[in-house]
């Protein structure tokens, strides 16, 4: 146990190995991949053989850029199980992804991966909080969803106890909450700011609760939201990170640090990659997150692009584990748009909007070409926190804006305040960007 | 003082007609309204005989409003009335942000809606002499 930052840590030898020998690791792992998926996957075969690459030229970690990348789209191509390296002997479990559009992802697990997972997850449980001792209150849903049983069974593997409540019946969850003294919930975020207004509006006072910590995934969120969550549930809010194609929650987790995720790169190798040329972006900045799956075995992955934009955060985390961290998922790279030549993302708009006063308002971004030029408008509803009775207030507030996100991307916008409900809203949620521009 | 809505509005066709048509559905009377406006947005002040029911109805209607507090100050309805009392503010120091005026007459006056940034304002206006119209007053004009 680090004696500076005592909180104990599942997998010492693999959480806190030194960066060389990890790096030998990853290129042992690396090399096997590659020629797993050349022999069992056709898909990989077919792409290697069409580009020219042979496994054996893979000889460095800095190799895998001749390596082609897998998108949702290959998966959803080969529907359903075309892209799995083993029989369907070896394969005991299948989940899939909603799919917003058409079919769902479908992802299978030999037993390996299923105790690949369970790892990752007592490693991300136990960094955000939980120990043998803990009653793990897990509501995340079970089924084709892996968020129930991702951490259903990293739970059994620390030892805590899991009480698989699964999602929504809030007056269920309140009571076990009472009842049961569960010391961790695993949950989405939204749904624990939820939890917390039900448990206000009961007229429980939430620091009755055994409640200590929450690990929250599933969904982007903000600090603003963590804030928020930590007021209202006297919990350490905890981000957890992961995507059902490379094994589901567990990918990445923040320790108690709460600062950027853990990403677990003995098993998931990262990059971080312009979205539109694919190449590597520069240390620190923020671009679209790449994994390879180093030792999935029933649905190996070569540089599959998650199309979450975060970044490497620099430096070494006290916490002792020597895992890269990511920054919490800012948004996705299909959002990402170019003006005047710059790479702007939503999130970042939001970033200077959720400071101008603690709630983010509503906004929405158009962008036109005036005279061969993009113009970015920013549309900010008003709502009762920054209205203000006199003109010169909310033209300050329109010029203050101006300025923060001139500061933040680089470019000039135009700031328009607009009436509340005046972004269109589909499913309650806010379209965010109306891109205008005709180009020939 | 007595509560002015204040109502942020895009500068869009239809939407003080709006606002208008949802007040006066719900029998709200206007007493008395000013629009400050820029070319994207404005403000529409509005002092009405229920202003907590109306901010209330334009809130479910999905506005943004909030009450304001704003004073209203009797003027002399001759020639040189407005001078007098904008006289009176000016040697005390009392700095007007915006004013606009009731369109009825009480007793020979017209009534003058102001709103002032100072803290002290109405121990300055007693002071000086000023009675402002307390909410009452308004709803009986």
């Amino acid at each position: 146990m680090n004696k500076q930052f005592p909180y104990p840590i599942w997998n010492a030898e693999m959480e806190t190995m030194d960066l060389e020998t990890r790096k030998t690791l990853q290129l042992y792992r690396l090399k096997e991949l590659v020629w797993y998926v050349y022999d069992n996957v056709p898909f990989y075969k077919k792409k290697f053989d069409e580009m020219g690459v042979k496994p054996s030229e893979i000889k460095s970690l800095d190799d895998i850029l001749s390596l082609p990348f897998t998108l949702k789209t290959d998966l959803r191509d080969n529907y359903p199980y075309a892209m799995f390296a083993v029989p369907m002997d070896d394969i005991i479990r299948i989940h899939a992804s909603s799919g917003t559009t058409g079919k769902p992802t479908v992802v299978g697990y030999t037993q390996e991966d299923i105790d690949t997972w369970s790892e990752v997850m007592a490693r991300s449980l136990m960094s955000g909080g939980t120990t043998r001792k803990s009653i793990v209150q897990n509501a995340y849903g079970y089924g084709l969803f892996t968020g129930g049983l991702g951490v259903h069974y990293g739970t059994e593997l620390i030892g805590a106890s899991v009480i698989p409540v699964s999602g929504g019946n809030t007056a269920r969850q309140i009571l076990l909450l009472q009842d049961f003294g569960s010391d961790v919930m695993t949950c989405t975020p939204s749904y624990s700011l939820f939890l917390a207004e039900e448990i206000e509006k009961a007229g429980i006072d939430a620091s009755s609760l055994k409640l200590r910590y929450g690990i929250f995934g599933a969904e982007p969120w903000t600090e603003a939201m963590r804030g928020e969550i930590q007021k209202r549930l006297p919990i350490k809010a905890i981000n957890i990170y992961g995507l059902s194609e490379i094994i589901g929650p567990g990918v990445a987790n923040e320790c108690q640090c709460q600062n950027g995720l853990h990403i677990y790169d003995d098993h998931f190798f990262p990059e971080i990659i312009n979205p539109e040329t694919g190449e590597h972006v520069k240390d620190g900045e923020m671009g679209e997150l790449v994994i390879t799956t180093l030792t999935k075995k029933g649905i190996p992955l070569i540089r599959y692009r998650t199309r979450d934009l975060t970044r490497i955060l620099p430096g070494v985390c006290p916490c002792g584990r020597t895992h890269p961290r990511i920054d919490r998922i800012m948004g996705r790279s299909d959002d990402m748009l170019i003006i005047r030549g710059v790479n702007v993302f939503p999130s970042q708009i939001e970033e200077v909007l959720v400071k101008i006063e603690e709630v983010a308002p509503h906004y929405q971004l158009i962008v036109e070409r005036e005279h061969n030029l993009d113009v970015l408008t920013v549309m900010v509803e008003v709502n009762d926190k920054i209205f203000s009775d006199e003109i010169k207030g909310l033209e300050a507030i329109e010029k203050k804006v101006e300025h923060d996100i001139h500061q933040m991307i680089g470019i000039s916008v135009v700031v328009k305040l607009v009436e509340p409900r005046a972004v269109a809203r589909s499913e309650g949620k806010a379209k965010r960007v109306i891109d205008n521009r005709k180009l020939q | 003082m007595i509560k002015q809505v204040s109502v942020f509005m895009e500068n869009r066709v239809g939407r003080l007609y709006h606002i208008a048509k949802t007040l006066g559905e719900k029998k709200i009377n206007i007493r008395a309204l000013s629009l400050a406006d820029t070319s994207d947005f404005g403000i529409l002040r509005l002092i009405v005989d229920e202003p907590d029911k109306a901010i209330e109805i334009l809130k479910a209607e999905k506005y943004t409003v909030s009450p304001t507090n704003v004073l209203a100050i009797e003027v002399e309805d001759h020639p040189g009335g407005l001078s007098e009392i904008l006289g009176t503010f000016d040697k005390n120091a009392i700095n007007i942000e915006y004013m606009y005026a009731l369109p009825k007459r009480t007793g020979g006056k017209a009534v003058m809606i102001f709103r002032f940034d100072d803290a002290e304002i109405e121990k300055k206006l007693s002071m000086a002499g000023v009675k402002p119209l307390k909410d009452e007053d308004i709803k009986t004009i």
